[in-house]
């Protein structure tokens, strides 16, 4: 802040603080006279002169010299940093060393630790289970299992690969998976006819006259990310089709819309978000639910 | 408008009004009782009505909000009609505020300037404008709040067509206000002037300069203000609109009623003084409290903590002089359940107002900030204070206007001032246990330094205390119905002739 709005700020206060002061002290020299009144009627109502109850005036007394000492030791007063140089961000900072200084040797212990061998320590898990607990599991769920649109991450099914490296990245970068909209272009019969040869591959519903109309659909447009078996790209986030495990749901409704209306899946980047030693430690968390399978 | 026969309502106008007080008022001057106009009670009645009204409607929402807080599945969409907390919350606290502890001021203050300065309102035209503008202020409230019509501001979220049309409503108000105030009949200015008065003029400054927008349509603007500064200016409004709509205004209410009702001298005239003028000063400075540890600056922080510490004492500055009225009156509180609504109301403002202070220490900010403690401590101020002060003065009022001895039901005072009181209890009780566990479970952490907790573990354990503050609003809003029944039964007109005054021509 400039110079004169510094000014006007220590100018303002100073005149509330002392403007206070002069308030109270120029009212208090009555001496006390219970049954003196003003002389004023108002609808009956009438008015005693009671002098300023003296615990009151104290109490106002103290709280302006706490703000005066308090406006010395901390900034305040425009510009004037206090003579404690107390900052918020400073004392964030100092906060963040500490922690900093006193957790550095427990994620020291495990850093240089496979993922599949931290996978296999009880108290690594533990720690990576709280850090789940607290970042992951609004989308994912307390259990890990997920919830319609997100991911279950116990079951053996990796929409981008389930070995560690690709869970690490997925963590750090995030992932957007996008299955594009194909209801323009199939119309509404063609639509029906994909829908019912991707449920048949898992054998969700039985092949049929539908199904084998949408076969050479899926064969053209579907199978360049899904693949012409209809076992998924872990490349580009293309589900398993043939797994019976639908991020979505299975109903015929559902899968319609989704190949009218495409779907757009992310999942954020927790890169900036944990630093690479707490990242180590969710990924041995979550390698280690499938694992345990 | 016929709440009341046009018959009656001359009688009412011709009566003394002075003499609608309960006898015994010995400090009357004789002088005094005969010269005055009369005054306009009808603006003063409609106003009373709908205070009773809006209090049921906006308390109702509250107890719907609270219940959809404990069990979800009460979040309901009736068609585009979407009738979730994130909606209705909005549509309580403009209810609540403005609409409840609005009509509650209009009509008070417009009651006793009249009384205070012995002169009728300067216009009836205008003062008829002020009610059916306010009325219709809070229907389009009611209406868009639902609809999702928002600015985004905390209560100030009514869109900007609305917005003009409150400025418009509130400059009348001021106009009728001091008109009235620069033709009295009395010397000095009473008391509760001086606070009707800085409330109407501040919260004309804060609801003009907090809502200025830039519209792109009919419906939606953006706020003119971005960033720390949009989040500042919103506090000095927010925090303001406590201090000089439910607190000033509402003082005000406590300076004429609690006299009034005690038949007692004010205490202190030159605490009165003093307590205004510092109240009014040091309350604009509050506002950077609600913005602790966040991108606001560090010095305007400071200055907001230090200046609501100095707030403790002008506030609890009102609660002497309206308690130690009582002085010589005490045992009135046994055998009149009014002064009892208005007498433990200035007991939780004190208990807010110390609150208050202590909540925008920093540290104890950063336990208490975004916990259920803050919705306790408005509650406490907001039903305890606010709410009881006015329910008080309605029970003073509704007789005095409607020209009866007494409101029909005495019992049903006393009825209603214990459910209010527990009601009260239960929910701040409840708030202070639920926003202290999540205080304390948010920052806990483990020894490998992650949290203990996640934030829904904390949601679970602040289930049992959502049910207690049902169970307390419930209580409260119940109070509410008994007073309308009681407030029915004692305006209607079929009165039995040994309830009604005997009236005198004047």
């Amino acid at each position: 802040m400039t110079g004169n709005w510094s000014i006007y700020i220590i100018t303002l206060t100073a005149i509330m603080i002392v403007g206070s002061f002069l308030l109270l002290f120029g009212n208090r020299t009555r001496p006390a006279d219970s049954e003196a009144k003003t002389g004023h009627v108002y609808d009956g109502i009438e008015e005693y002169d009671n002098p300023l109850p003296a615990w009151w005036l104290y109490l106002f007394v103290i709280t302006l010299l706490f703000a005066i000492a308090y406006l010395v030791a901390y900034p305040g007063l425009g510009n004037f940093p206090g003579l404690l140089g107390w900052s918020q961000t400073g004392q964030w900072q100092a906060e963040v060393d500490v922690a900093k200084a006193r957790y550095e040797p427990v994620f020291a212990k495990y850093r240089d630790m496979p993922v599949e061998q931290l996978a296999k320590e009880p108290e690594a898990l533990r720690m990576g289970q709280r850090i789940f607990a607290n970042n992951c599991s609004q989308c994912h769920g307390s259990d890990a299992g997920g919830a319609r649109g997100f991911p279950n991450l116990r079951d053996s099914d990796w929409l981008w690969g389930g070995s560690a490296d690709a869970i690490h990245t997925t963590i750090t970068n995030g992932r957007q998976g996008g299955m594009p909209p194909w209801g323009q272009m199939l119309g509404e019969d063609g639509v029906n006819n994909a829908a019912h040869y991707a449920l048949s591959l898992s054998g969700a519903l039985p092949a049929g006259t539908e199904s084998a109309a949408g076969e050479a659909t899926f064969k053209t447009i579907c199978s360049s990310c899904h693949g012409a078996d209809g076992k998924g790209n872990t490349l580009l986030g293309a589900p398993n089709l043939t797994d019976g495990i639908w991020l979505y749901g299975s109903e015929l409704e559902t899968v319609k819309h989704g190949i009218r209306n495409g779907r757009m899946g992310q999942m954020p980047a927790f890169g900036a978000t944990l630093d690479s030693d707490r990242i180590h430690l969710l990924t041995a968390y979550v390698l280690s639910l499938s694992a345990a399978r | 408008m016929s709440w009341w026969p046009e018959g009656e309502l001359q009688k009412m106008r011709s009566a003394s009004p002075t003499s609608g007080q309960p006898s015994g008022d010995t400090t009357m001057s004789a002088n005094a009782t005969n010269e005055h106009p009369v005054y306009n009670y009808a603006v003063v009645r409609q106003f009373t009505i709908m205070t009773v009204v809006w209090g049921i409607v906006g308390m109702l929402v509250g107890v719907l909000i609270a219940a959809q807080l404990a069990f979800p599945q009460l979040n309901f969409s009736i068609g585009d009609l979407h009738l979730h907390f994130g909606r209705l919350r909005p549509l309580h606290t403009n209810a609540v505020i403005f609409a409840f502890g609005g009509c509650a001021l209009f009509a008070c203050s417009l009651y006793v300037v009249q009384r205070t300065c012995q002169a009728r309102l300067i216009s009836d035209a205008l003062a008829s404008f002020v009610f059916w503008g306010w009325q219709l202020v809070i229907l389009l409230a009611a209406v868009t709040l639902p609809m999702g019509y928002t600015s985004g501001k905390e209560y100030a979220e009514l869109e900007w067509p609305i917005d003009i049309l409150i400025a418009v409503v509130w400059v009348a108000y001021a106009v009728l206000f001091f008109g009235t105030i620069m033709k009295r009949r009395t010397s000095h200015i009473y008391v509760a002037n001086w606070f009707f008065g800085a409330f109407i003029i501040t919260v004309a400054v804060l609801h003009i300069v907090n809502s200025l927008a830039v519209p792109v349509s009919l419906t939606k603007s953006y706020s003119i203000y971005a960033g720390a500064i949009d989040a500042m200016v919103q506090w000095w409004y927010g925090h303001n609109a406590v201090g000089f709509f439910l607190t000033a205004g509402f003082l005000g209410i406590m300076y004429y009623f609690v006299p009034k009702q005690a038949e007692r001298p004010v205490y202190s005239y030159r605490l009165s003084i003093v307590h205004f003028w510092a109240l009014i000063a040091v309350y604009m400075w509050a506002g950077p409290h609600h913005l602790h540890y966040s991108a606001l600056p560090d010095w305007a922080q400071s200055l907001g903590m230090v200046m609501s510490l100095v707030l403790l004492a002008p506030s609890w500055g009102g609660m002497i002089n309206g308690i130690m009225t009582l002085s010589g009156a005490w045992h009135k509180l046994r055998s009149d359940p009014t002064l009892r609504f208005l007498v433990v109301s200035l007991s939780f403002y004190g208990m807010s107002t110390f609150e208050g202070p202590m909540m925008s220490i920093k540290t104890v900010n950063a336990l208490s900030h975004n916990t259920d403690w803050t919705i306790g401590h408005v509650h406490s101020g907001a039903l305890g204070w606010v709410a009881m002060v006015s329910i008080g003065a309605m029970y003073h009022l509704i007789p005095v206007l409607w020209n009866r001895r007494q409101m029909f039901s005495v019992p049903a005072i006393n009825l209603h001032f214990w459910l209010s009181t527990i009601g009260t209890v239960l929910y701040i009780a409840s708030m202070w246990v639920n926003g202290i566990m999540q205080g304390l479970m948010w920052r806990a952490y483990n020894n490998d330094g992650t949290l203990t907790y996640t934030f829904v573990e904390s949601v679970q354990a602040s289930y049992p205390g959502y049910i207690v503050r049902l169970l307390g609003g419930a209580m409260f809003f119940s109070g509410m119905l008994v007073m309308a029944w009681n407030t029915w039964k004692t305006v209607s007109p079929g009165v039995a002739p040994e309830r009604a005054l005997q009236t005198q021509p004047a």
